[in-house]
């Protein structure tokens, strides 16, 4: 059993139109059995904040092509992509690099 | 390796997933923070020193920027164009060896009226840009693009081309340059504050993009809008380069874009890194050795302000426009083949525009788009049998029959006369030629003489934009006006054309 994972989320480049126009989330992630990666992180999104339009967030299990995702400041192609595993007060930040957000 | 029953059994491998305490590819010291090319993790440190390099590098290269010379960064608020305004900003604090010499002006283009935002939110979004702006000391100009509407005609006219610049030219320029330690050039600080924008023009610059029924038209027709109001602002400010944003992943799927929109010929001159099609003005890319991915860390990482401004294609589904279709296809494509926009963009590197086009005449160039007409082409060749094909479809009245026999004779080698058969009632616009005024009885088509006459004068892919709108009538006072006088024009070489010595030479 995890222990619940208080996060900071952040959303740019227009990728914060999906979620109301709202730019940072604070929150935390609701223990489970097994431990949050973000993999589960963009299920979680998909049901609880992302407000219109998910397949312009989301792709199959992973966010669509074109929106960046830093993980603590860094590429999340170092930190593992969808298998990292969240750590509490992590900051987690998705950036759209696509024209028009 | 070429065997008829080749067999691929072993599957695809995805590529290994570098450990979390991978070490920074240069320095070998710093923990990495991106990924830049498959595999290649920079530091931050290295990560910031190969970014400003690069630009630096880049205008290096290609040596267009002459010291002194005012050059006005175009910046749309979004991430490439404030980075390539924090890039300027930064080779101006350099020491002196590494120090950029041009004079920088920044213009912002407020396009909330075309894309239907609302006042206060224009407001809010100039305020926000008007700060960035301040900061950095450029002087600057905020222009509403409901100016387009006002534009005069002398932006799709004839510019009159500088004198070429030799070879050494560059160097001897910047040798004076230093002689003069820079005396005398200082950046003189202005503001233009953002003219009051009347309703009634935001309203008509919305009929006119309105007017245009697909999105894919929309966003060319906003394209080439702001493309004339740009060089019409550079003109009147006196800057002699305009530095646009364009990333490479932007340039990758904007030379996808232009050749599905029929647009191959000019292909050189939309991607290049400089582009002269305007002669007095030339527009540079210098952000178009940077991926659209190396910005955002940048400016992440940096604290690169940009405001966010949505655009026509917010929001809307992969397939509402080619041009959103086509960057789904590059950036989706980029995810699983991380060379996908380096090979596009490679390619639009070793593209050149011939020669003929840079001489040509000026009457031979696109109205809007300002390239070398592509449409003077023979008359086995696709172009004509789509027109020939299209005029039978609509010859439906009989005024219009009589316009699609002249078609068939092999007139139309060179655009005048293509101008001239699809004219038969261009007139109608009735100037000083002294026929049918209000074009009384002519065409009954469905288009109306003036889309025909102005089609004539239009490149291939400007023609499809044009056709793609319910009507040419909304298209601002200086585009028509220009298309009136070149009709003019070419009739009157018509009618004098058999006392012409010979068609090369006669001067004007």
């Amino acid at each position: 059993m995890a222990a619940p994972v208080a996060i900071h989320l952040e959303f740019g480049g227009g990728a914060e139109l999906l979620f109301n126009g709202v730019k940072e989330h604070h929150l935390t992630l609701p223990s489970q059995s097994e431990p949050w990666d973000v993999k589960q992180l963009l299920v979680w999104i998909q049901r609880n904040l992302l407000k219109e339009r998910p397949e312009l967030f989301v792709q199959g299990d992973s966010v669509r092509p074109g929106i960046l995702v830093l993980i603590n400041d860094a590429d999340w192609e170092l930190m593992g992509e969808l298998d990292y595993q969240l750590q509490d007060q992590d900051n987690v930040v998705f950036i759209s690099t696509l024209h028009g957000g | 390796m070429c065997q008829v029953d080749e067999d691929y059994h072993e599957p695809l491998q995805r590529a290994e997933v570098p450990s979390v305490s991978k070490k920074c590819v240069k320095c070998k010291e710093g923990t990495a923070a991106v990924v830049i090319r498959a595999g290649d993790a920079f530091c931050r440190g290295c990560f910031k020193e190969y970014f400003i390099h690069k630009f630096r590098a880049v205008l290096g290269k290609h040596r267009v920027l002459y010291p002194g010379e005012k050059v006005l960064l175009a910046v749309s608020g979004g991430p490439s164009s404030c980075s390539m305004l924090s890039q300027v900003q930064e080779g101006l604090s350099q020491n002196a060896h590494k120090k950029l010499r041009f004079l920088p002006g920044i213009v912002f283009i407020d396009e909330g009226g075309a894309v239907g935002q609302s006042v206060e939110d224009r407001r809010r979004m100039v305020a926000e840009l008007q700060a960035v702006f301040k900061a950095t000391g450029f002087p600057f100009h905020v222009v509403p693009l409901e100016q387009v509407l006002d534009l005069p005609s002398s932006v799709v006219a004839a510019a009159p081309s500088p004198s070429e610049r030799a070879a050494g030219a560059y160097k001897v320029a910047v040798g004076h340059f230093i002689q003069s330690d820079g005396v005398g050039v200082t950046l003189k600080r202005e503001e233009s504050a953002p003219a009051d924008v009347q309703e009634s023009s935001t309203h008509s610059l919305q009929q006119l993009i309105g007017s245009a029924k697909t999105l894919t038209a929309r966003e060319d027709l906003l394209n080439t809008l702001r493309q004339h109001l740009l060089v019409h602002t550079a003109r009147t400010e006196g800057y002699s380069k305009v530095m646009l944003g364009d990333n490479c992943t932007r340039l990758a799927v904007k030379l996808l874009t232009s050749i599905s929109l029929g647009r191959g010929a000019q292909l050189a001159q939309d991607t290049g890194f400089s582009d002269s099609r305007y002669r007095d003005i030339i527009l540079v890319r210098p952000m178009r050795d940077y991926s659209a991915k190396e910005i955002a860390y940048y400016n992440r990482m940096f604290c690169v302000p940009s405001v966010f401004i949505p655009s026509l294609d917010t929001k809307t589904a992969d397939k509402s426009s080619i041009q959103r279709l086509t960057e789904s296809f590059v950036t989706r494509l980029q995810a699983d083949f991380p060379s996908t926009v380096s090979t596009i963009y490679r390619t639009s590197e070793k593209l050149q525009t011939c020669k003929s086009s840079s001489t040509a005449d000026h009457c031979d160039r696109c109205l809007l788009c300002m390239c070398a007409l592509d449409t003077a082409v023979e008359n086995a060749s696709a172009f004509q049998a789509t027109l020939i094909s299209e005029q039978l479809s609509q010859a439906k009245a009989p005024a219009a029959t009589s316009a699609a026999i002249p078609r068939q004779n092999p007139a139309p080698m060179e655009p005048e006369s293509t101008a001239a058969t699809g004219q038969c009632c261009s007139s109608g616009g009735g100037e000083d030629c002294g026929k049918a005024v209000g074009g009384v009885g002519c065409c009954s088509s469905a288009k109306g003489p003036e889309s025909t006459g102005l089609r004539s004068l239009l490149c291939y892919s400007c023609q499809l934009t044009i056709r793609d709108m319910s009507s040419v009538e909304r298209l601002p006072h200086y585009i028509l006006s220009e298309a009136q006088r070149r009709q003019r024009r070419s009739q009157m070489r018509e009618e004098i054309s058999e006392f012409l010595l010979d068609e090369g030479d006669e001067g004007d």
